[in-house]
C-alpha cells in the first residue's frame, strides 16, 4: 500500500479543517480544543495538532490530507507534518487582511522546508468583502509560476478544483524531469 | 469587490504597491485616527488626492504654491464663485494670468504633499472602491507610484526620527540665551525666518505651524534644524512628559530557511494522473 500526503496550511481560522472535511471520505481526525487565548476567540474550537483526512485512490494508493495547526505556538509541528509531502496548499481567508502577513510568513516557511509544488487558495470567495486572488498574489509575493486560485472551503466542488490545480502543478514538474 | 481593512494590518506603502502592481482604477478611502482622506488612481497611477480639513480648491493650492497672494485668491473666489477648478484654470490661463505648466506643477505638488502626510498614518480603516473616481471638475494629474512609495517610505523614516527628537509639538520655543552659532554666520531660509518670527514663550510649535500653514513634518524639520544650530531652545513644561514617543517596531524579517532541507518524494506521472482522476470523480 502506497500513501501520499498533501499538506494544507494557512493562518489561524483560515478554513483548513473545513477544506479537508469537504473532500475527506472519513470523518476528519481532528484534535480540536476549546480556544483558550482571548485574541484567538474568533471560533469556538481550533486545531492544536493536526487535521487528518483521507481519499482512497485505489486498492494500493491512499492520499492523506494533513492540516497544520494555525496557532503560532504549535508551529513546531509544521516541519514534522511537511516531511515527505507531495505538495502543499496555503489557505488564506480572503476577507481578513490582518492575516495576510502571517500567511506570507507561513508560505515562506513551508517553501523553505521543501522544494515541492504549492498553490495558494483564496478562501471565502463567496463573500462580498473577499480580496480577489490576483490581489492576494501581489500582497503575498507569490511568484508568477505559482497558482493563486479562488476557493470556498465548505464547497466540495471548489476544494476539488484546488486539489486538482495543485496536482496539475505537480504533474507539470514531473513532466519537466 | 471592495478591498477593505485596517491600516495597522495593511499599511499605506503596501496599499500603494498593490494599486501600482495591479494597475487599479478607483478610489482609496482612508479613515485615519484624526482625519479622513481619499486618493484616486487611474491604471495604477495617482491622479488626485484630498484630505479632510485641507482646502483643495485650485486658488488655495496656487496660494500655497506662492503663485497668488491671499488677496488675489479672494478676488478669484469672489469673481468665479461656483465655478469648478477646471473652469477657473481655463479662465486664468486663457486670460494670460497663469501658465498651464504652473497649474500642473502646483496641483501635482499639492497632491504629493498630501500623500506624503498620509504615509505617516499607521492606524485607521481603508476601503478601495474600484472604478469610482470622484474628481468631477477637479484638475487631475498622473503620478507614477514607484517614486511616491520610495519617497514616502524615506519620509516615514525621517518622520520617525524627528518624532523621537521632538515628540511634543504643544510646547513653546524661546531664543537661546547663548547661541552656539555666531549670529553673523547664520543663513536662514524663508521658511525658517517665518518660524523664527513667531518664536515666543506664548506660542507653541503647533501654533507656529498653524500660523504659517505648515505641515507637522515641515515644522518638525525646521524646529529640529534651529535646535541643532543652537538658535532656539525648547521651554520645558514644569512636569516631565509621561508619554514619550518610542521608535517603531522593526518589521518582521523573513523566516530563516531550516537546515534540514527535504527532498521532493519520488512520484511517477501515472500516480499523479491516478490522483487527478480520483479527485475528479469525488
Amino acid at each position: 500500500m502506497q500513501t501520499l500526503k498533501i499538506v494544507v496550511t494557512g493562518p489561524f481560522a483560515s478554513g483548513k479543517t473545513e477544506l479537508i472535511q469537504s473532500v475527506s471520505e472519513i470523518d476528519v481526525v481532528s484534535t480540536e480544543r476549546r480556544i483558550s487565548q482571548e485574541a484567538e476567540r474568533i471560533k469556538q474550537q481550533t486545531t492544536v495538532a493536526m487535521d487528518f483526512g483521507r481519499i482512497t485512490i485505489d486498492d494500493e494508493l491512499i492520499l492523506y490530507l494533513f492540516g497544520t495547526p494555525g496557532q503560532r505556538r504549535f508551529d513546531f509541528m509544521w516541519e514534522i507534518l511537511s516531511e515527505g509531502m507531495l505538495g502543499f496548499v496555503v489557505l488564506v481567508d480572503s476577507t481578513r487582511p490582518e492575516t495576510f502577513r502571517e500567511a506570507r510568513r507561513i508560505l515562506d516557511t513551508f517553501r523553505s522546508y521543501s522544494p515541492v509544488p504549492y498553490i495558494v487558495a483564496a478562501n471565502k470567495q463567496d463573500l462580498s468583502d473577499a480580496w480577489p486572488p490576483e490581489d492576494l498574489r501581489i500582497v503575498l509575493h507569490v511568484e508568477p509560476g505559482v497558482k493563486v486560485v479562488p476557493c470556498v472551503a465548505t464547497s466540495r466542488e471548489s476544494v476539488k478544483e484546488v486539489l486538482l490545480e495543485l496536482l496539475y502543478s505537480i504533474l507539470e514538474l514531473v513532466d519537466e524531469e | 469587490m471592495a478591498l477593505k481593512g485596517r491600516l495597522e494590518d495593511f499599511g499605506i506603502t503596501q496599499l500603494l504597491n498593490l494599486i501600482n502592481l495591479a494597475r487599479k482604477t478607483g478610489t482609496l478611502y482612508l479613515e485615519g485616527a484624526q482625519k479622513n482622506s481619499y486618493l484616486c488612481f487611474r491604471e495604477g497611477k495617482l491622479i488626485y488626492a484630498a484630505l479632510e480639513g485641507v482646502d483643495d480648491s485650485l486658488p488655495v493650492i496656487l496660494q500655497r504654491a506662492n503663485v497668488f497672494t491671499a488677496e488675489q485668491v479672494r478676488m478669484i473666489q469672489t469673481n468665479m464663485a461656483g465655478r469648478t477648478d477646471r473652469d477657473v484654470a481655463q479662465v486664468l490661463i486663457t486670460s494670460g494670468r497663469l501658465q498651464q505648466q504652473v497649474v500642473v506643477k502646483s496641483v501635482r505638488d499639492a497632491i504629493l504633499d498630501l500623500v506624503y502626510q498620509i504615509f505617516s498614518w499607521h492606524e485607521g480603516q481603508f476601503r478601495f472602491e474600484p472604478s469610482k473616481l470622484p474628481v468631477q471638475g477637479k484638475i487631475t494629474t498622473s503620478i507614477a507610484l514607484e517614486n511616491v512609495i520610495m519617497e514616502g517610505s524615506r519620509r516615514v523614516k525621517e518622520w520617525e526620527r524627528l518624532q523621537d527628537e521632538l515628540p511634543d509639538l504643544d510646547i513653546p520655543l524661546k531664543f537661546a540665551e547663548r547661541p552656539t552659532t555666531p549670529l553673523r554666520d547664520v543663513n536662514l531660509s524663508v521658511e525658517e525666518w517665518r518660524v523664527i518670527s513667531f518664536v515666543s514663550p506664548s506660542n507653541t510649535i503647533r501654533q507656529i505651524a498653524q500660523f504659517n500653514n505648515m505641515s507637522e513634518l515641515q515644522i518638525r524639520k525646521i524646529v529640529y534644524s534651529l535646535l541643532q544650530a543652537g538658535l532656539v531652545e525648547i521651554i520645558r513644561p514644569p512636569r516631565p512628559t509621561t508619554t514619550p514617543t518610542g521608535g517603531r517596531q522593526v518589521p518582521e524579517g523573513m523566516p530563516q530557511p531550516t537546515a534540514a532541507q527535504m527532498q521532493r518524494p519520488a512520484v511517477k506521472r501515472g500516480i499523479v494522473q491516478k490522483l487527478i482522476s480520483r479527485i475528479r470523480e469525488l
